[in-house]
């Protein structure tokens, strides 16, 4: 039940410096989830996206910012399997889920929905 | 506007942006990030109670249970998009429905969706990613940066 209140407080508070990235920044919203998914990917290189995780659960797995922490995650994976190379193959081994549901059901959308409004 | 562009303006350019700056509606900064809060909060915690449910009816582990997540919320949200309630919830929380995943897979289906008038391989295929481009293209090339370094550290037998 913790973990609820948890995924509560720090999905809202990333979603919060989101918020202020576009209003205090400036930023347009393509920039600042752009700046999320890179500050995603340094933390988790560091090694220190995790440990949210661990803590908050979907509150951190479910923004943006872990897109970049799994990219990393994948590719050290793979690269302590075969290398270098490694880099490259793994880099989408876990975020595989997310692109390949949002491309399907996306399409799947265009096929069966007309715009609206 | 950055003060270099200023410098190019001519005088009269110059009074029109001051004049327009100050009628800007100032954003209502506060208020925006309570409801990012609150929603960005909510669409967490239906992961996690859909986290839960993977764990204890599906097999899943912590560290296995994020996947099917993920394409659940994904779902869930192209749907909604469809339907139009999406941008409505949207329109209302800002940050709070773009960060999460779903704000992710919203772009793609409402992208999809809004371009299929102009054919199904250039207008869907080729506009499906015009708004999620940016992130997978940054996300990679960022994560690509950080796993060679670290896989290069780790060779030189540091850290």
């Amino acid at each position: 039940m913790e973990k609820f209140i948890w995924a509560f407080i720090i999905g809202g508070l990333i979603c919060v410096i989101g918020q202020l990235l576009m209003d205090v920044l400036k930023l347009t919203p393509a920039h600042a989830m752009v700046t999320l998914v890179v500050t995603g990917a340094i933390l988790g290189g560091l090694g220190w996206y995790d440990p949210i995780v661990k803590f908050a659960g979907a509150g951190a797995s479910v923004p943006i910012s872990s897109f970049g922490n799994q990219l990393v995650k994948g590719a050290m994976q793979e690269a302590e399997r075969n290398g270098l190379i490694g880099v490259l193959t793994g880099i989408f081994e876990i975020t595989s889920a997310g692109i390949s549901a949002a491309i399907i059901f996306g399409f799947l959308a265009s096929l069966l929905f007309r715009p609206k409004g | 506007m950055s003060s270099k562009k200023q410098k190019k303006l001519t005088p009269v350019q110059q009074e029109y942006q001051e004049f327009a700056k100050a009628r800007e509606p100032k954003r209502p900064v506060l208020k925006n990030c309570i409801r990012a809060f609150l929603v960005g909060g909510i669409i967490c915690t239906i992961g996690q109670g859909l986290m839960w449910i993977f764990m204890n009816y599906f097999g899943f582990d912590e560290k296995t249970a994020g996947s099917p997540t993920v394409a659940v919320l994904v779902f869930l949200s192209v749907l909604l998009t469809s339907l139009g309630v999406y941008d409505h919830i949207a329109q209302w929380a800002g940050a709070g429905t773009a960060v999460p995943v779903t704000g992710f897979a919203n772009t793609i289906a409402s992208a999809a969706i809004e371009h299929r008038t102009e054919g199904f391989v250039l207008g869907v295929g080729g506009n499906m990613f015009k708004i999620a481009g940016p992130v997978i293209v940054y996300g990679v090339f960022s994560a690509f940066v950080v796993s060679i370094v670290k896989v290069v550290i780790k060779m030189l037998g540091g850290v």
